[in-house]
């Protein structure tokens, strides 16, 4: 007894002195270390526009209207896009809300862009994200949404694809991950441009 | 078959592979290094006066060894002291600075729930951390264990693999040696420039509020309407009450992200600063800081693998079990890769696209190769984070991760977790090997006795009983099934992934599961300590067995513990001692599950 108390005492000293240094100093030295190297990154690599945050190159948020391309579906929060409250839709392969989500968003997805009733559609273009914050689309769901684009800008098509592909990011190293399209900053663009 | 054209995932599953062996020798020696109280390493002139303060701070004399018994008492006494340490910060998190959110403190279930699971390494979360827990919380009451108690599992794994080397010898080493040199040789130096890495990637470390965007498109949405209580109101006819809201801002969660996650990965964690844990474009970035996360949970697993040949001196020996660990993980990437990539037929009817994949609960930067690869090493790993939602995996792709789970997390395993947990096999197939052939079993020179196989069937017994028995209850329990976010096989899935993911100290879940109960809170809780501790304590009571054991000289008639040979052996022993155990668990939940997704229109 004697001995398990005293190495209890051991044990609160361990505790609170390596707090100091994992707890205490660590993040203080990477915060240091982050803010002087990397401060756009590791404040949240915001965007700004005539000074106001107008959102994250890495974090979605919703565009309902033609003119703009349109993110993945999103579960993150009551009403999606919830950047406080990041969630996938966590339904599993035969749940029926999530045939029936996806049978909706399908048939959005072919009306707004003008395709035909059997027109095969991207999954990412109807399936809600992990994160419920996927700031990227793949690019063949872009080059489905762009003639809608286009019309609603007036823009002629081939100048618009190549905006997608100039704001399209291959593999890292040509080698890891897949090949994207960030919405935001795509849109930000074509504002800017078009 | 679209999983072998896939050229880009071979040679991402070819770098993988090929670098973790690359590393596997030198993340082996420097560990050696650090893991031999006295040993010199590179750091040492800049860490030996910080080591020697923390000591003297302790009043421990690192010269002094401890027998098993003393060791674990020790051990005990620290999770104990960092348990309350931890429930304390999250019970009074509201009182505390660091949370300018003004976050509320964590309830009493919530609390024990999270402080076990940090204490055990497990990282389950029954919260969301962006909407509940305080940057204090985060950097310190959470960041506290996974630092400490990664730590715990190598110096356990070290105890282990010493009582194995060594004979005629009743000392293991000293916990708290073990504990502040792995703390601060190998983790902490690691984290620091790992986290800077992950920051240039693009993740977070900042300490100012939730910042609020002011959004360039915006919207109205229908939203169940809330009545004052926050409970869903109903309309006249009793169905939830919608009501119309305009979005014109999004507020975006901070924090000091960087340095939690650089540990919580290489320390095989798991716990999400985020609730969308590694899947959160802040906390995963890129594919690059993807991949080196996948790299980092391996890595001190997969070196301490070298560590065991070189201190047994039998480097063969720790190939052997190498081998028998990447051939697991093979198996199983392949196997998840093959079902995500296939994707889910009932939405391919739908028009979905049928060579895109599984994407829902998936990032467009990791597509389904590496949510694939990602899911299969957080849980061949006791890791847990995750970088896609396996609760909307096909059935069999959510198969593998839980069944890597239910087989022991031993497939490099948890940091230190995984080695003691592989040894136990190792003595089991080396105890089922000389039955078979009529000889007293014998590892490395030492004889397999009743003791030594008594503590490796209760470690291996402990967890049947645990996952089985938890999920058994919750299913046929009120509070059980109120959880559930799917039904049918689905949510029996989610249920036996639950106690199978807090028994192996996981952490990773079928997210859907509404686990914020006081019954799923305690139950879970109870999961991880016995997961923890009813596993360590054996292990370190085998150790103790074994170092006090001659070693006899190596005869032709001993059994070779290298080679293919052994390591098909040790294979086929994780293999059948896990499939006998949850087979028939496996077939209710996701087995008949896919058999209803191809072969029927049943929905739930």
């Amino acid at each position: 007894m004697k001995n398990m108390l005293s190495e209890f005492r051991v044990a609160v000293v361990a505790t609170f002195s390596l707090a100091v240094v994992l707890c205490g100093v660590y993040p203080l030295v990477v915060w240091i270390i982050s803010q002087g190297l990397f401060p756009h990154e590791a404040d949240g690599s915001l965007i700004q526009r005539g000074g106001t945050i107008v959102g994250s190159e890495l974090i979605a948020q919703n565009f309902g209207s033609p003119k703009y391309f349109h993110p993945r579906p999103s579960a993150a929060g009551e009403a999606g896009f919830d950047a406080g409250n990041s969630s996938g839709s966590n339904l599993g392969p035969i749940s029926k809300k999530l045939a029936d989500a996806v049978k909706g968003r399908v048939e959005a997805y072919r009306a707004e862009n003008g395709l035909p009733a059997d027109a095969r559609v991207p999954a990412d273009a109807v399936t809600s994200s992990s994160s419920g914050l996927d700031p990227h689309i793949s690019l063949k769901n872009a080059l489905m949404q762009a003639p809608r684009v286009a019309r609603a800008r007036g823009v002629g098509r081939e100048a618009l694809e190549k905006t997608i592909h100039a704001h399209t990011d291959g593999r890292d190293f040509g080698i890891f991950g897949e090949p994207r399209v960030n919405v935001l900053k795509l849109n930000l663009a074509l504002d800017k441009k078009m | 078959m679209q999983v072998f054209n896939d050229n880009f995932g071979w040679v991402q599953l070819a770098v993988f592979t090929g670098l973790l062996l690359l590393l596997t020798r030198p993340t082996g020696v420097y560990l050696s290094q650090v893991l031999d109280g006295s040993g010199k390493t590179f750091l040492g002139p800049i860490l030996r006066p910080v080591e020697r303060s923390l000591y003297f701070l302790l009043r421990v004399d690192p010269q002094k060894e401890q027998d098993w018994k003393q060791y674990t008492v020790s051990m005990l006494a620290f999770s104990l002291a960092g348990l309350l340490f931890t429930y304390a910060i999250l019970r009074l998190q509201h009182l505390l600075p660091l949370n300018p959110q003004g976050l509320g403190p964590f309830s009493d279930h919530l609390a024990f729930n999270t402080a076990v699971s940090f204490t055990t390494n497990t990282n389950w979360q029954s919260y969301g951390g962006e909407s509940t827990a305080s940057y204090l919380t985060q950097m310190v009451g959470l960041t506290f264990h996974n630092f400490t108690s990664a730590a715990v599992g190598i110096a356990i794994a070290a105890a282990l693999v010493r009582g194995i080397a060594r004979q005629s010898a009743k000392t293991i080493g000293n916990f708290w040696v073990d504990l502040v040199r792995v703390n601060l040789y190998v983790l902490l130096p690691l984290c620091i420039v790992y986290a800077v890495f992950l920051v240039s990637q693009g993740m977070i470390q900042n300490f100012k509020p939730y910042d609020t965007a002011r959004i360039l498109d915006p919207y109205t949405v229908e939203v169940a309407k809330k009545d004052d209580k926050g409970d869903v109101a109903k309309d006249a006819l009793g169905n939830p009450a919608m009501e119309e809201r305009r979005i014109e801002i999004q507020a975006i969660a901070q924090g000091p992200m960087a340095s939690q996650v650089a540990i919580k990965m290489l320390g095989t964690n798991g716990g999400g600063f985020m609730n969308a844990n590694a899947s959160h474009p802040y906390e995963n970035p890129t594919p690059l800081s993807n991949f080196i996360q996948m790299l980092s949970i391996f890595l001190i697993p997969s070196g301490l693998t070298y560590y065991l040949g070189r201190m047994v001196k039998n480097q063969r020996h720790g190939w052997a079990i190498w081998g028998a660990m990447a051939a697991i993980f093979l198996m199983g990437v392949v196997a998840c890769w093959w079902a995500e990539s296939a994707g889910n037929p009932r939405l391919h009817a739908l028009g979905v696209d049928a060579a895109s994949g599984n994407m829902e609960g998936k990032e467009v930067r990791f597509g389904i190769f590496n949510s694939a690869l990602f899911a299969t090493i957080t849980t061949d790993a006791s890791c847990g984070a995750v970088n896609s939602m396996h609760d909307s995996f096909t059935p069999l792709g959510g198969l593998i991760p839980l069944i890597n789970i239910q087989l022991g997390e031993v497939v490099f395993g948890g940091v230190g977790a995984g080695l003691y947990g592989m040894l136990v096999f190792v003595v089991l197939a080396v105890f089922l090997a000389g039955l078979m052939v009529g000889k007293t079993p014998e590892y490395l020179g030492k004889k397999i006795e009743a003791n030594d196989v008594k503590f490796g069937v209760l470690f291996v017994m402990a967890a049947a009983f645990s996952i089985l028995g938890f999920a058994a209850w919750a299913a046929v329990s009120a509070w059980g099934l109120a959880g559930l976010n799917n039904a049918g096989p689905h949510g029996l899935s989610e249920m036996l992934y639950a106690f199978s993911s807090g028994t192996g100290n996981n952490g990773s879940a079928f997210a859907g599961l509404t686990a914020n109960t006081y019954w799923y809170n305690t139950t879970i809780g109870l999961a991880m300590l016995i997961g923890r501790f009813i596993m360590i304590i054996p292990a370190l009571a085998l150790a103790g067995n074994l170092a006090r054991k001659k070693r006899a000289a190596a005869t032709g008639g001993s059994f070779p513990v290298s080679g293919p040979l052994f390591s098909v052996l040790l294979l086929g022993t994780i293999l059948i001692v896990g499939a006998l155990t949850f087979f028939p668990a496996l077939s209710l939940g996701p087995i008949v599950e896919h058999f209803q997704m191809t072969g029927s229109s049943i929905a739930y």
